[in-house]
């Protein structure tokens, strides 16, 4: 909401300090998120008299004028325009302005004569689009002053409000002024003189058909109009605060709207059919031009305007028709003012992709009973330019059972200071709050019944009068204390765990991406993933279709886009949300972790696994014989805890790496991390270190393709028996010597006893127990 | 050494019982030729290999001092025997205690060397380990936790799909309430129609927590949030958003103002203060927006804040006549945009390795 500082100061004296005005009224609750500078002259263009003109011999396009800029210098300009006459006062820019248009004056010489600057048209300095000469001022203006001076232009100081949905009384001048007035303790500039209608009675009739959706609608006749320009000063408040000044009777209706926040509209009344109007719900299809001249086909949710001949003029609330238009042969009109369901407004103005100015205010709110306010306004503005202007007798006022009545709250001061932590009495509330329209009646427990202005919509509630009451006071008064909390504060067992696991995966030099949680609906399948996606309703853009249900398309795309930023080798591990559908009320949305390693290969993602399971105290069983969807069949198991999957680790299938337009081979461990992280991990608990030496004892193993290490692995450990207090795979070897069908594991025993030392014995006896073991998964003992 | 005193006291033992009769001085004259000998190549020695070899010369098995050793008991007399014995040991000593030295002197010389030789240009790397990179907006976030933590505040969390009722009916906001148009929402097809959201704030969190945790409540609630909006160098349509949550006895304004002022030094510095500024949110009543003040005088708008509204303490089964609080919320990703100076938020989110590697 744009409010001019100039059309403030009439209704509430703020003074010139515009800075000071601009905090307070941000500190009332109403931010001021810009002040702007409107209209008046250019900065460095100043008045002067034109003292001669001169002619060069080698200047065919130009001549040279000299002029006065009151300090008695003569100064000299080569100007192109040949209108000005020596006494004439022109605009003169002056060495350093920047123009309208962007452009630096400077002294730009011509035949080696330089020149003290411009002299302006009217186009030059954004005034019209007269080029055909220099502007010629007005006479009798001192010189060297700004030329706007010498056209009345007056400068115009805005302040641009983020009014919020609390404050529709806001989108006024007045309401605005009511609170700075409120706040500075001053008294709001009276509302105008009630206007006495006269005979004789002229009426346009009302019937309000729907009275659910318009519960107010008023009429009065104004006869005594002449259509013509408004004053200068009402045109450049309007044009300041965002509106195009049209004629006097269309510029009045405006300046009421900014001023008291209540849409209007003066009707022709030669025109209007039947003299009269029809409030009514639109027909579905029935068409409408609106005044911006687009063509509407209404639906039976839109409120129409119609005239007593039940043809629409407007849509209510809205916008009117291309014919109810004022003309410049208008003389009397039917102005209607009236109040619309807010909600009926903001739904049909949203179907009809429609905002007007009216549309915004009435959508929030306006004054059910400012009617009578705005009215006189009306009058007493438009008669500035219409001095012979009748009000005729009358008037409609038509209302409706659903027009809003002032509400009634009770408003315990105990309850007020308990919530802001300073007392307020019954006498300091109504001192703050009385002055901006709320009355008050002491009861006799102590409370104040609160009778709340018809303009502030949003009080209904005590706690919206301790709001009122905050804000006047100032929360800067109120003080800062910090609440004395009997909780300790802390992350939770879940949370410390999460930030265990990412400080182990990045640890282990993996970086953390954030992809984006949208997915394109085809990215499941291209990853061969199955399942359906949960669809967004109304997604931003293509390919933001769904929601993903897996981490593994968005690290796949971003494993891609690196590579195509000739990144390779990139590691990189996400903990996000997926959500898969659910017949639940809502998806089945758990956290989990992706992990994916662009380079690499299987064995590396089961060692992150591996290194993550030990710092997490997390066991979950690698079962290759699972093989996870998108995955290399040959190359990837599923991680499960019990009979539940809870993860998978090993590699990207080449197809889906080609799908993603990956080249390089990708390693990738998923973890369900609502399940992992939910468990308690058991506590290592400490093994005394051997202080005996231990012994090494190397075994390779041909061991058929078949049986998997883990399953040698196991057998290994199980006939060792206690003595082994390590055991490393340091060998895989596949080839000849392996002979076909089976390969060589090679394996690092390392025994120990806590008492005592080993001998060769204790050795060999591992040995023979070992091989016999391994012997029944069919392994040999290589020689 | 050792085992030449060994020897020694062998000799001894045994000396008397030798047949052969020898003259002492000469033993004598031996032992200081043999110690003189010794002296003069130990200074003479160029490295510790050349020390061993005297020592091996003169003290070893068969050196030139262990063999007059043998020597002594071909000497007459006790006194004789101890006269020559006692010139043996000194000599020995001295040529052992040289021999230390030297040889000491020597490896000193030679670790020296060694040691320049194995000079290396410490600026000449050619592969590091390389530590992971937390994301930007994880460092932000745990940075938060971490203070208010500190404050007294613990962290909860909630599902980022969220029910209509949920993300505005229980905030104040029921159907076709304007503020909902403040809201840019994500819908999604999962139940009725318009019944799920993705949630455009983490204030769904609160209601969530006023439904399971007993008051006292101290708790912030980080999270991903949604905004149907488009994206620009300053704008997410995902991003995050940390809020915050005390309810207790007694709670007012006041005890709104001087969280947010301790949290406003604890996180950005001792020389920042806070604001409060009246404004509007569904949700809370009285409202205001807070702002920072910067060392250098500065005001930043920062997040959103009020006093709980009954409305939403009653959505939460709490009753307002017995407990009030606050609540405020504001954007984690600024937070890690303005400490690093990232200008478009975009970058924020490219999982570009080049980006992730900078933090």
């Amino acid at each position: 909401m744009k409010i001019v500082h100039s059309w403030l100061n009439d209704l509430v004296p703020v003074g010139d300090d515009i800075d000071a005005v601009a905090d307070l009224i941000t500190n009332l609750g109403l931010a001021v998120e810009d002040v702007a500078h409107v209209g008046g002259s250019v900065a460095g263009v100043i008045t002067a008299r034109v003292l001669r003109t001169e002619r060069h011999p080698d200047a065919a396009k130009v001549h040279r004028v000299f002029v006065d800029a009151g300090d008695g210098v003569e100064r000299h300009v080569w100007c192109g325009a040949f209108n000005m006459q020596a006494g004439d006062i022109i605009p003169l820019a002056t060495p350093g302005t920047v123009m309208p248009d962007g452009r630096a004056i400077e002294p730009k010489p011509i035949l080696g004569i330089s020149s003290d600057g411009m002299l302006c048209s009217s186009r030059e300095l954004g005034l019209g689009d007269d080029h055909s000469g220099i502007l010629i001022l007005p006479g009798d203006v001192p010189l060297g002053v700004p030329y706007g001076e010498a056209l009345g232009l007056g400068e115009e100081i805005v302040y641009d409000l983020d009014v919020l949905r609390n404050r529709p009384d806001c989108y006024g001048h007045l309401g605005v002024a009511r609170d700075v007035a409120a706040k500075l303790g001053v008294e709001l500039t009276p509302a105008p003189a009630h206007v006495d209608p006269v005979e004789p009675a002229r009426s346009a009739t009302v019937k309000i058909v729907d009275g659910d959706r318009c519960a107010r609608f008023t009429t009065v006749v104004i006869s005594g109009i002449v259509v013509g320009p408004s004053p200068d000063w009402m045109r450049r408040r309007l044009s300041a605060a965002g509106m195009r000044p049209l004629n006097n009777v269309v510029d009045v209706s405006n300046y009421v709207m900014l001023e008291c926040n209540q849409p209007n509209h003066p009707y022709d009344l030669d025109t209007l059919g039947g003299g009269g109007f029809i409030v009514r719900r639109a027909k579905e299809g029935e068409e409408i031009v609106t005044l911006d001249d687009v063509t509407r086909a209404m639906s039976a949710a839109d409120l129409l305007i119609c005239d007593a001949d039940d043809v629409p003029i407007g849509i209510g609330g809205i916008m009117g028709a291309k014919n109810s238009e004022i003309r410049d042969s208008t003389t009397t009109v039917a102005l209607e003012m009236a109040w619309f369901e807010p909600n009926a407004i903001m739904a049909s103005a949203n179907k009809l992709g429609l905002r007007s100015e009216a549309s915004a205010r009435f959508e929030r709110g306006v004054d059910p009973f400012g009617m009578g306010r705005a009215g006189s306004r009306f009058v007493e503005l438009l008669r500035i330019t219409c001095p012979d202007l009748v009000v005729h007798a009358g008037g409609v006022d038509e209302r409706s059972s659903d027009l809003p009545r002032p509400n009634v709250v009770a408003v315990r001061p105990a309850a007020v200071s308990a919530l802001l932590g300073t007392n307020f009495d019954v006498d300091a509330i109504r001192a703050i709050i009385e002055p901006i329209g709320f009355s008050c009646e002491p009861t006799a427990a102590g409370a104040v019944t609160v009778l709340t202005p018809t303009w502030r919509p949003d009080c209904t509630m005590e706690v919206d009068l301790v709001e009122e009451v905050a804000r006047h006071y100032g929360y800067e008064r109120l003080g800062k204390t910090v609440p004395k909390s009997t909780i300790p504060g802390g992350l939770t067992a879940l949370q410390h765990r999460r930030r265990r696991l990412r400080e182990v995966l990045l640890g282990l030099g993996i970086s953390e991406a954030m992809p984006h949680p949208f997915l394109a609906a085809d990215d499941l399948a291209k990853a061969g993933l199955p399942g359906e996606a949960v669809r967004l309703t109304n997604p931003l853009a293509a390919g933001d279709d769904v929601l993903r249900a897996s981490l593994r398309p968005g690290l796949l795309k971003a494993i891609a886009f690196n590579e195509s930023h000739r990144q390779v080798g990139v590691s990189l591990f996400e903990i996000g949300h997926v959500y898969p559908p659910s017949d639940d009320v809502l998806p089945a949305e758990y956290e989990a972790l992706a992990v994916v390693l662009a380079g690499a290969q299987a064995a590396d993602a089961v060692a992150v696994w591996r290194e993550l399971a030990s710092a997490m105290g997390w066991g979950a069983r690698l079962d290759q014989s699972n093989v996870p969807a998108g995955t290399h069949p040959a190359r990837s198991a599923t991680l499960s805890l019990g009979r539940d999957p809870v993860g998978v680790v090993g590699e990207i299938h080449p197809d889906v790496a080609d799908a993603f337009e990956v080249t390089e081979r990708v390693a990738i461990l998923e973890l369900n991390l609502s399940v992992l992280l939910a468990n308690e991990p058991s506590v290592p608990r400490w093994k005394p270190t051997s202080r005996f030496p231990s012994s090494d004892l190397d075994l390779a193993l041909v061991v058929p393709d078949s049986v998997t290490a883990e399953k040698v692995d196991k057998a290994i450990r199980q006939s060792a028996g206690a003595l082994l207090v390590d055991l490393q795979l340091f060998d895989v070897y596949r080839g000849a010597a392996a002979g076909d069908g089976a390969r060589s594991l090679a394996y690092r025993l390392r025994l120990q006893s806590a008492d005592r030392t080993l001998t060769d014995d204790d050795v060999a006896a591992v040995r023979t127990k070992v091989e016999a073991a391994t012997s029944k998964l069919g392994a040999t003992l290589r020689s | 050494m050792w085992r030449w005193r060994q020897q020694l006291l062998r000799l001894k033992s045994h000396g008397s019982d030798g047949k052969a009769r020898a003259m002492i001085d000469d033993i004598v004259v031996q032992v200081k030729a043999a110690r003189d000998g010794a002296l003069a190549r130990l200074v003479a020695a160029a490295t510790s290999d050349d020390v061993r070899a005297v020592e091996i010369d003169v003290l070893g098995k068969k050196g030139s001092l262990t063999d007059l050793k043998t020597g002594l008991g071909k000497l007459a007399t006790i006194e004789e025997k101890k006269q020559a014995g006692s010139a043996l040991n000194e000599a020995a000593s001295t040529v052992a205690e040289a021999l230390a030295a030297r040889l000491s002197e020597l490896r000193r010389a030679e670790r020296a060397v060694q040691l320049e030789v194995e000079r290396v240009d410490l600026t000449e790397i050619m592969r590091q380990p390389q530590r992971g990179h937390a994301h930007v907006v994880t460092q932000a976030w745990q940075r938060l936790e971490d203070v208010f933590v500190g404050l007294g505040f613990q962290v909860a969390e909630g599902p980022e799909v969220e029910t209509d009722w949920y993300n505005f009916e229980a905030l104040n906001m029921p159907a076709n309430h304007p503020a909902r148009s403040m809201h840019d929402t994500f819908y999604v097809d999962h139940g009725a129609p318009g019944s799920t959201v993705l949630r455009t704030h983490t204030s769904p969190v609160q209601m969530r927590v006023m439904q399971t945790v007993a008051p006292p409540i101290y708790m912030i609630m980080p999270g991903r949030v949604f905004r149907n909006e488009t994206t620009d160098a300053t704008h997410l349509a995902v991003f995050h958003q940390i809020e915050g949550l005390v309810i207790d006895r007694g709670i007012t304004l006041a005890d709104l103002a001087g969280t947010i002022e301790a949290f406003t030094k604890s996180f950005f510095g001792p020389g920042f203060t806070s604001r409060l500024r009246p404004s509007y949110f569904p949700f809370t009543e009285p409202s205001a927006e807070f702002d920072i003040r910067t060392p250098s005088g500065q005001w930043l708008e920062l997040g959103g804040s009020g006093m709980v509204h009954p409305n939403v303490l009653r959505a939460g089964g709490l009753d307002p006549e017995e407990w009030s609080g606050f609540a405020f919320g504001f954007g984690i990703d600024r937070m890690a945009k303005e400490r690093h100076g990232i200008n478009d938020v975009r970058e924020m989110y490219s999982n570009d390795i080049r980006f992730l590697e900078q933090f």
